[in-house]
């Protein structure tokens, strides 16, 4: 069972041609556990419950939904461009998660203090919490679902499991934009700048030796 | 977050009429005021979002300086070659400030704004005479580890956060303003005003007005300079103490210094009594440590930031130590 398609999502034009995501298709963890916790409902459930809605479905409209007018956005994510009606106050982290189903992009802080949600804008890496979708119209947006090619990994990607730069893997995704912008950067390969370099993503569960492990390794081979 | 409405103007005039709306605001970078809106401490009304205003170059300015657009980002300002040459306090100050990820979103303009990281101006169940004037200041008699001990107020004692800023007072750079009545220039030793009792009122920017740039004066050929942060982590973290400082040396003869504080003035803090202390000595520590005896003569502490007075001494004498050490 997919979940159901958000109303605020229009139309896409990409060649896929449909709502859903890659990050969506076929069953993933985050579908395995939504339809786990919606069949355990079903079947202890009341009566009373059953006819309440389905608090395991995800959010019809964005976090931020209140009185306000929705205004038409254009985005181009991970190369498909979408059609979206919002209003303008909800962020570019929210859209990814609660309109376009890209849950590869985390919030964490919500504040621009941890770095979960870092994407990236025209090639550069930005917190996409402290910044309005509506802003981004003429912009290339990539998150992580965008990194792989062809169903390889990036480079970033497999060094992060090479060097098993993660534990809980929260904050993995936003480590890993941030890596790869990195690459374009003046930042050195020494274990000092990586960890400057890497000092806007937050981890912790503390896993920042093998994180900076991980980013050295493609640093050196850039 | 209230919700607003959102323009994008293509001209710095359209955006001039844009702003003119009740509750408008500009947006660039996002990153303090976005940030705020989610805390209900900015509640615009309108938002104008100045992205794709031609603002965004770095250039050489006609007496031998740089000319610095109010959108040009912190990251590329920090890694601009004659910027890394010509000023390299600046470059270290934007370098030291937030993440790189900030670094990328935030502006030269908008940093220039950025509002103070007081914990009761953030957070709307207390009250804040820069928020809410008149409603007093919890800070003062509260948890004021963070706040500022040169230029208070019995109103306030909110510290300004900007590295940039402190390196650009120590510049003596020149803010470019755009508005309804015309364009005029205000130096940034003048720009930013102590919170007296209007905390609310933090600079001379009139309503509608816009920053289109800054211009920073060439250096002397023999002048060096250096950004010094003090924090509680390595990286990412606001100044308990900073020091911008740029000296112009004849030998081991300090010929004139410039010299700036961070994370402990309610404005970055130009400290002309540390310059009078350095200007024509010779180098030395006994002199450094009289020009940071001066920098923080009349500092006051509150409960918990006593121990900025002491840690600002030490960072002017460090910086100092450096610069003058960097052959």
């Amino acid at each position: 069972m997919r979940r159901p398609k958000n109303p605020s999502l229009i139309r896409s034009q990409d060649a896929g041609g449909d709502a859903e995501s890659p990050g969506t298709r076929g069953v993933t963890r985050r579908s395995f556990l939504t339809n786990v916790a919606t069949a355990g409902i079903a079947a202890t459930a009341s009566p009373l419950l059953r006819a309440a809605p389905r608090t395991t479905d995800l959010p019809a409209s964005p976090a931020v939904s209140g009185p306000g007018v929705t205004v038409p956005v254009s985005l181009r994510i991970n190369g498909h461009s979408y059609q979206l009606e919002i209003e303008s106050r909800v962020t570019l982290l929210d859209v990814l998660r609660e309109n376009l189903g890209l849950f590869g992009t985390k919030k964490g802080c919500d504040h621009g203090q941890c770095g979960a949600c870092t994407v990236h804008v025209n090639g550069r890496r930005v917190n996409s919490c402290l910044t309005f979708a509506v802003m981004h119209q003429q912009d290339e947006i990539t998150t992580i679902e965008g990194l792989g090619k062809d169903g390889q990994l990036h480079p970033m990607q497999a060094a992060f499991l090479e060097h098993d730069g993660f534990q809980c893997g929260y904050c993995t995704s936003g480590q890993i934009m941030s890596a790869v912008a990195l690459l374009k950067e003046p930042c050195d390969a020494t274990v000092d700048a990586i960890r400057e370099c890497m000092s806007g993503n937050i981890c912790r569960c503390g896993a920042y030796e093998n994180i900076v492990a991980a980013v050295r390794s493609v640093r050196n081979r850039a | 977050m209230d919700p607003f409405q959102y323009t994008k103007p293509a001209t710095v005039n359209d955006a001039m009429t844009s702003v003119k709306a009740s509750g408008a605001k500009f947006v660039a970078g996002g990153t303090t005021l976005i940030d705020l809106m989610k805390l209900n401490v900015e509640r615009p009304t309108t938002l104008v979002d100045i992205n794709i205003l031609p603002l965004d170059r770095i250039e050489p300015h006609a007496e031998g300086g740089l000319k610095i657009g109010a959108m040009v980002r912190n990251s590329d300002l920090a890694h601009d070659s004659r910027v890394q040459q010509m000023y390299p306090v600046l470059s270290q100050a934007l370098l030291s400030g937030a993440s790189p990820q900030l670094r990328n979103m935030a502006t030269t303009g908008g940093n220039l704004l950025q509002r103070t990281r007081c914990y009761y101006f953030r957070d709307t169940n207390y009250a804040c005479n820069k928020r809410e004037p008149g409603s007093g200041c919890p800070a003062i008699d509260g948890y004021n580890r963070m706040h500022a001990v040169l230029g208070t107020s019995e109103h306030c004692i909110a510290t300004h956060p900007s590295d940039m800023a402190v390196a650009m007072m120590a510049l003596d750079a020149m803010i470019y303003l755009n508005g309804s009545a015309g364009v005029r220039s205000v130096p940034i030793t003048q720009f930013y005003l102590l919170p007296g009792d209007t905390p609310d009122k933090e600079n001379v920017l009139r309503n509608g007005e816009i920053i289109t740039h800054v211009t920073l004066p060439a250096l002397p050929a023999n002048a060096k300079s250096h950004y010094l942060k003090r924090r509680d982590r390595a990286s990412y973290e606001f100044a308990l103490a900073s020091a911008a400082v740029i000296v112009d040396m004849n030998g081991n003869k300090i010929r004139k210094a410039q010299i700036a504080l961070g994370g402990v003035g309610t404005r970055p803090w130009r400290s002309p009594e540390a310059e009078q202390e350095l200007a024509g000595r010779d180098v030395s520590e006994r002199t450094f440590r009289k020009a940071a005896e001066a920098a923080l003569h009349g500092a006051k502490p509150y409960r918990n930031n006593g121990f900025k007075v002491e840690l600002a001494k030490r960072t002017l004498v460090r910086a100092l130590q450096t610069v003058t050490a960097s052959a």
